[in-house]
């Protein structure tokens, strides 16, 4: 280690203060820092400071997708492997799920930490750690079938146009991650919904079968699929959305380790899983509902990305709310609104994608609202006493 | 309306090496200083010069823009050095001290049977104004201002903090005469905060409101227990006074001496003697805890607000401990893995240290990451126990929003109250200084 640390120091001399590659440092540092916490102290304020950095919030997220991921590799080899009718293993599956998959990864880590690097030495600050997880979830939102390049232009406009127009990590209003997939979304609509992009190379097999559960539910047609089958996620959909089971043991990590905030989590939950039911209640009402309107409101739950963006997309904290009743609200809503896109426009059967872009927009609103009852508490506590200042005299 | 208080968010670190109960006599400095950036916002103006005899009790200087204040030598003997920083700014007084203190002389006086006038003068020729401090703004009270009340915290719940009831056991009838003179300053209370240490000592305490204060860090925070009792209104002015400082304002009616007794805790995991030391105000750091290596961080105070000193330096006027840790200048090797280095004390989870909930932590200086842009959200309120959203309002400070400072409550905390949340922010921002250059617009702003 001492070794490690004494040719680093070496090879950071020409990027010193004042020395050639100055201007270049924060790339350089950015790996640094990744081998070594530095040994910078604290100055000012207080001597001694939490063992928690950015760095350890953004890793503790990507082993928390560290799940969902393998089983998506595994089901994108499983799905395509099926409909070919021979026998297959495990690892089959899992190889041909990694050749699929790894490559989308490399392109969305390379091309987003590409334009992060540039605008770090551009504007003279620190790399921020935020593209770590956002990297990692482009590529596991996205259909296989999506050819690379769209990955790349997808992450070019979350990173550029998301991000780093509204001045970098901590300022976007958007969650970067879902920009990427609405931007492909609504950019190659051909690559992103049908029957033909959720198993990988369907273009070989004939006659597949490949379409997701809402995208059956909205053309009308009866699902296959049992609810274990949903929960554990032995279905075809967008990488790593599709195992609930996968997703709750990340979300899990993500609420013992305090990085995701699970009052967004459980209310957006609640509000889907009612706005699931009012939907179930329609036929008792006198109303004649559809395919989607009947069905049952715990499977919405665990069909579709609806608990991947929950867990994954709707607790980031710059996009979402910052105040504490704020998050009830904002969790809240989008499981409301999420199920209510799905079911009302069949367009766009995955609504949390919409649900989650329309509320990152107002979660502005709601902290703005919620921080007003404070300074009205506050206001009124001056006029009371002024109150009984002058009843005193 | 209940006059306990039971603070419920917050977070009492649990750091190695605890003062023992154990009161020793600290060697006597040959030097002593005052140090003028300890009054935030004073500027100086001296009335003797270098080679000046003193008593313990002489003025040394007065503050330039509110005259009435003024600052006098906490021993006797003579002015040796006025040290003068960056624009000629005074940084430190000294003195050099004599083997024994002589008095000056101003008169014993029955603070109960006194007018408030007559109050105001005597604290403030014997330099006890320096002793009271004001909120909104955390700076020295304007004498001239009349406080809706008066606060007093004997509640210890900083790390490694000296315990108010053990300091204060001998005090109690100066104590007493303090309180005394404080009433008469203010038309409101004097409310009189105390733990579970310091009630067997301060539950005979006559003429004040007395509270209990439960509960974690910053529960013994003076700005919380306002926030909770009394709270703070724009235009409102609150004077608070430290407990032991307020037996030296009683001892001054009481002796008609300036006795600028401070009961100093060593404490820290790398210090050697871990004791509660009698000394005097000002005292040289080095006479305390002897000669420290670079390896050592010495602070005059606790952890979380403290002062940096060097060997040699004096400790600061409202100091009464001296904490010594490890500096942290070392690289970890992949410190960013979590769920590893679980000795490093985290109240995010992201270390396994919460699963060791007596365990006593050994903090070094190190920062343990790099500033970032604000992106955890969550982390401060956990640690911050008043109705006040801190990330809102650190980032009007930031801004220097004036107005929704105001809103959101700049006027009820002080750079203390934002220690904690300095302490988990993630992003590694220095919350205290953004706080205090805040608190500082607004004085030049509304005043």
């Amino acid at each position: 280690m001492e070794w490690i640390r004494q040719r680093l120091d070496k090879i950071k001399q020409p990027f010193a203060k004042g020395e050639k590659y100055e201007k270049f440092a924060p790339a350089i540092n950015a790996l640094d820092t990744f081998l070594f916490t530095p040994n910078h102290t604290t100055q000012k304020g207080s001597h001694i400071r939490d063992a928690v950095d950015l760095k350890r919030i953004m890793i503790t997220v990507v082993l928390a997708l560290v799940p969902a991921l393998i089983f998506g590799m595994w089901n994108t080899g499983y799905q395509y492997l099926v409909q070919l009718d021979e026998p297959f293993t495990f690892w089959d599956a899992i190889g041909h799920g990694a050749l699929k998959i790894l490559p989308m990864i490399v392109v969305s880590y390379a091309v987003g930490l590409g334009i992060e690097f540039a605008f770090a030495v551009f504007r003279g600050h620190e790399v921020n750690e935020g593209y770590l997880v956002t990297g990692l979830l482009i590529p596991m939102i996205m259909p296989v079938g999506i050819p690379l390049w769209m990955v790349a232009l997808s992450v070019v406009f979350a990173v550029l146009i998301g991000k780093e127009a509204f001045g970098g990590t901590g300022m976007n209003i958007l969650n970067p991650a879902l920009t990427a997939r609405a931007f492909a979304f609504f950019a190659y609509p051909t690559y992103m919904s049908g029957n033909q992009v959720w198993v990988s190379n369907a273009w070989e097999v004939d006659g597949v079968s490949g379409e997701t559960i809402l995208g059956t539910l909205a053309a009308g047609n009866d699902v296959q699929y049992s609810a274990m089958n949903m929960f554990s996620g032995v279905i075809p959909g967008s990488i790593a959305e599709t195992s609930t089971l996968c997703i709750l043991i990340g979300a899990l990590l993500l609420v013992i380790a305090k990085v995701g905030s699970w009052r967004i989590m459980l209310s957006a939950f609640i509000g889907a899983a009612v706005m699931g039911l009012i939907f179930n209640a329609l036929p008792a009402m006198g109303l004649e509902g559809n395919e989607l309107t009947n069905f049952p409101w715990y499977l919405h739950l665990i069909v579709g990305g609806l608990a991947f963006g929950i867990v994954f997309m709707a607790t980031d904290p710059v996009s979402g709310s910052q105040t504490l009743k704020g998050k009830w609200i904002y969790g809240f809503l989008i499981g409301f609104l999420s199920i209510m896109i799905r079911v009302f426009n069949p367009a766009y059967p995955e609504g949390v994608m919409l649900g989650i872009l329309l509320m990152n927009v107002f979660a502005p609103t709601i902290d703005h609202y919620v921080i007003q009852s404070n300074i009205k508490r506050r206001k009124k506590r001056v006029n009371t006493t002024n109150a009984q200042v002058e009843t005193a005299v | 309306m209940s006059k306990d208080i039971r603070i419920k968010r917050g977070l009492s670190l649990k750091l190695e090496g605890e003062a023992e109960k154990e009161l020793a006599e600290a060697p006597r400095s040959k030097t002593y200083a005052i140090k003028p950036p300890d009054f935030h916002t004073v500027v100086p103006k001296m009335v003797v010069k270098e080679g000046a005899k003193l008593l313990a009790g002489d003025e040394i200087f007065f503050s330039k823009y509110t005259g009435e204040v003024r600052f006098t030598s906490p021993v006797s003997g003579t002015l040796k050095e006025i040290k003068r920083g960056a624009k000629r700014m005074i940084m430190e007084v000294i003195i050099e001290a004599d083997p024994e203190d002589t008095y000056k002389d101003f008169g014993k006086m029955d603070a109960s049977a006194s007018s408030p006038e007559a109050i105001r003068e005597r604290l403030l020729e014997s330099g006890c104004g320096a002793f009271i401090n004001q909120r909104p703004y955390d700076i020295i009270a304007d004498p001239k201002d009349s406080p809706k009340s008066i606060f007093v915290s004997a509640v210890t719940t900083a790390p490694l903090a000296p315990e108010a009831g053990f300091v204060l056991k001998d005090k109690v009838a100066a104590f007493q005469e303090g309180i005394n003179a404080l009433r008469k300053l203010t038309k409101g209370q004097v409310h009189l905060c105390v733990d579970d240490s310091s009630a067997k000592v301060l539950e005979g305490i006559q003429g004040v409101e007395l509270h209990h204060v439960t509960g974690p860090h910053p529960a013994g925070n003076v700005g919380v227990q306002i926030h909770n009792i009394d709270p703070l209104n724009m235009g409102d002015r609150v004077w608070t006074v430290a407990a032991e400082d307020l037996t030296i304002i009683g001892n001054v009616f009481l002796t008609g001496k300036f006795m600028a007794d401070r009961t100093v805790a060593i404490t820290g995991s790398e210090a050697k003697n871990r004791k509660y030391y009698k000394s005097k105000i000002g005292g040289n750091v080095t006479d305390l805890i002897g000669e420290q290596t670079d390896a050592v961080r010495i602070i005059s105070g606790n952890v979380l607000t403290g002062q940096k000193l060097s060997n040699h330096q004096y400790i600061g006027f409202f100091d009464n401990e001296v904490t010594l840790i490890p500096e942290g200048n070392n690289y970890r090797m992949f410190g960013w893995l979590p769920f590893t280095y679980n000795n490093i004390h985290s109240n995010s989870r992201t270390s396994l240290s919460w699963m060791f909930p007596n365990k006593k932590f050994r903090p070094t200086t190190n920062l343990n990451g790099e500033e970032r842009a604000l992106v955890v959200t969550g982390e401060m309120e956990e640690v911050m126990p008043m109705d006040i959203f801190p990330m809102q309002l650190i980032k009007a400070c930031l801004a220097g929003n004036i107005e929704k400072m105001e809103n959101l409550g700049i006027y009820e905390v002080a750079p203390e109250d934002f220690a904690l949340v300095e302490y988990v922010n993630t992003s590694k921002i220095e919350i205290q200084e953004v706080i205090r250059l805040g608190l500082d617009l607004m004085i030049t702003e509304v005043g």
